[in-house]
């Protein structure tokens, strides 16, 4: 017997043994593949978080970001104080918050629409037509902005036609927001739907026929059978969009400004742009982004808080 | 079936088809707008609208364009960031999502948080600038290329879908004597080119229509991508040196530059929206196989 239970327990020991042998050398290989992207992050990521210290320093390029000396709160101070910020602030938010309530729900309503289609080929190429905005660059967006509004564009010569005169589309503050708006539906509602067209599409037909059977209309089998199975998705892009409310993106609003719609146009990332690069002010600029990073990760963490309570304890994290 | 309620689905779904039409309306004609009054005379163009007489219409925005010295190198420097872009977000991103999707790699979790996030929190422009700057790399093609190389959405999607792979497939080849290596390369590669294929799609049309890293970390304009050659042409009104001559009056110069904004939004959009079609399906696994986090 002993020498039995010595052999199992000398087996054993040998699996365990090639067992670990196993487990260190995939950790090398492992390792490799995770060095690029890893190394990358510290670098790219990472070392700019310590960098944006400098948004406490007064920054000197000839001290570097270690010894140049530390001021506080001074240029979140000045930014606060800055006869711009409340104009900064309120465009960066209301042109987020409205862009969001705005483009959170054409997809959904898109997608619905979408999944009413039965005929497979006449669906699949209105999804194409409406999927192409997306792979336009955003230059060529905004220029066809100033080619489509401008005071002899178009559009403006239907609205000469009607009303006598031209609307100065890209040079009037007012128009700004809804021009920026309005254009992302176009260029993006149609790509946002994707995920909903393929959530109703997993709908089980028997669920919608049993309910036409029991006298439901088209309404009623929207509102009972497609949104639930929507809903848990509507709630995971409602966070992640509200979340990015203050990184509202830099590309777009940049390439439609113009000197005369600035009031409504300028918003914190132009702003950090403008000062930081192109005035050289960089501690002030790094104050203002930080300012907004920190802005954002708190609407992330708030928004994702709330949602759960809505969603029955379902949020992103 | 409730007769009432299916002669009144039937009436929706009718409406449902008007304005799902209206919908594919709205996209369609701007770009034919675009597309056709790229052939024309942009005096016609303003004073009789848009005209379907093809024998009026000229190719004279195109050679302007094509003949062009900064439209042509940009159109070439994007191919080369587009395509080196691709391949380094597959050696990076693919390779680390792989990595982190097998149990056995100790800290994995401690990993995958550290990249995540960078997704909600970063340094910001200033310090990314200062950076770059101090590394040597302003005005080199690595500006373009490193500093948003990492994509953590990609090593996500990566992952959710190794981990998808069965596992008894590796642990036969590792009975069989094979080095981890050669799993990787030998079996979870060869199944996974369709995500990879997704993922390089996504960064090069990324990359493609970016122009935002080009403008802030290039001065030397021979280094310009294509949407920064656009950029002048559309948005700041310039016309790229060479493009017109340099004599011509006032209403000429007008003229031109018009007309190559046109021919210049139809170049840089075709390769995309030609490829698009094609690759529609990786495009939407993309969407979809991210979404499942």
């Amino acid at each position: 017997m002993d020498g039995v239970g010595q052999k199992i327990k000398a087996r054993k020991g040998e699996t365990a043994h090639r067992k670990t042998l196993k487990k260190r050398h995939n950790h090398y290989f492992l390792y490799a593949l995770l060095a690029p992207a890893l190394i990358l992050t510290i670098i790219f990521k990472y070392v700019p978080m310590y960098g944006a210290v400098i948004a406490f320093k007064d920054f000197s390029p000839l001290k570097g970001i270690m010894r140049s000396d530390w001021v506080g709160f001074k240029y979140f101070e000045k930014f606060l104080n800055s006869p711009n910020f409340t104009d900064i602030f309120t465009n960066t938010i209301s042109l987020s918050l409205f862009g969001l309530i705005c483009s959170f729900p054409i997809p959904i309503i898109l997608a619905l629409m979408l999944n009413q289609v039965r005929q497979a080929k006449i669906k699949k190429n209105v999804q194409l037509i409406l999927y192409a905005p997306n792979f336009i660059s955003v230059v060529v967006i905004v220029g066809m902005l100033f080619i489509f509004l401008s005071p002899v564009g178009p559009i403006n010569q239907l609205v000469s036609a009607i009303f006598g005169q031209p609307l100065m589309f890209m040079s009037e503050p007012g128009y700004f927001r809804s021009i920026y708006i309005l254009s992302g539906i176009w260029q993006g509602a149609g790509w946002s739907s994707i995920i909903y067209v393929a959530a109703l599409a997993g709908v089980d037909p028997e669920l919608h026929n049993a309910a036409s059977l029991d006298g439901a209309n088209i309404f009623q089998r929207i509102l009972h059978i497609d949104l639930p199975t929507i809903r848990p998705i509507m709630a995971i892009v409602f966070i992640l969009a509200a979340g990015g409310i203050m990184s509202i993106g830099f590309e777009k609003a940049y390439l439609m400004q113009t000197s005369m719609n600035l009031p409504s146009s300028e918003i914190i990332s132009t702003y950090v742009y403008k000062v930081g690069l192109q005035a050289g002010d960089y501690s002030y600029s790094a104050a203002v982004g930080l300012f907004n990073s920190v802005i954002n990760v708190f609407l992330l963490v708030a928004v994702n808080f709330v949602v759960k309570k809505l969603n029955e304890g379902e949020g992103l994290y | 079936m409730n007769l009432a309620s299916s002669r009144m689905d039937r009436f929706i779904i009718g409406i449902n088809y008007i304005l799902l039409t209206f919908c594919v309306l709205i996209i369609i004609v701007p770009l034919i707008y675009i597309v056709i009054a790229s052939f024309m005379d942009p005096i016609a163009l303003l004073n009789k609208g848009i005209s379907f007489n093809v024998s009026s219409w000229s190719l004279e925005g195109y050679r302007k364009i094509l003949g062009n010295e900064a439209m042509t190198r940009g159109f070439i420097n994007s191919v080369f960031y587009s395509v080196s872009f691709s391949i380094l977000t597959i050696i990076v991103s693919v390779f680390a999502g792989y990595a982190l999707s097998v149990n056995e790699l100790k800290g994995r979790n401690l990993f995958m948080t550290m990249f995540i996030v960078t997704m909600f929190f970063g340094g910001g422009l200033i310090p990314t600038y200062l950076l770059v700057k101090n590394l040597g790399m302003l005005d080199t093609v690595w500006a373009i290329l490193l500093p948003g190389i990492v994509n953590v959405w990609d090593i996500i999607l990566a992952r959710t879908f190794f981990k998808g792979i069965p596992n008894e497939l590796k642990e036969a080849a590792n009975v069989d004597g094979a080095s981890d290596a050669t799993i990787f390369f030998r079996i979870v590669l060869p199944l996974s080119k369709p995500i990879i294929f997704v993922i390089a799609l996504y960064a090069f049309v990324g990359q493609w229509n970016s122009y935002f890293d080009a403008m802030i970390y290039l001065d030397n304009a021979k280094l310009y991508p294509l949407q920064l050659v656009l950029r002048s042409i559309l948005i700041q009104n310039q016309t790229m040196p060479g493009m017109i001559g340099d004599q011509l009056a006032m209403a000429e110069l007008k003229r031109l530059s018009e007309m190559i904004k046109y021919s210049s939004i139809v170049i840089s959009s075709l390769p995309l929206l030609i490829m698009y079609p094609f690759f529609q399906k990786y495009f939407e696994k993309g969407v979809l196989v991210g979404s499942l986090k």
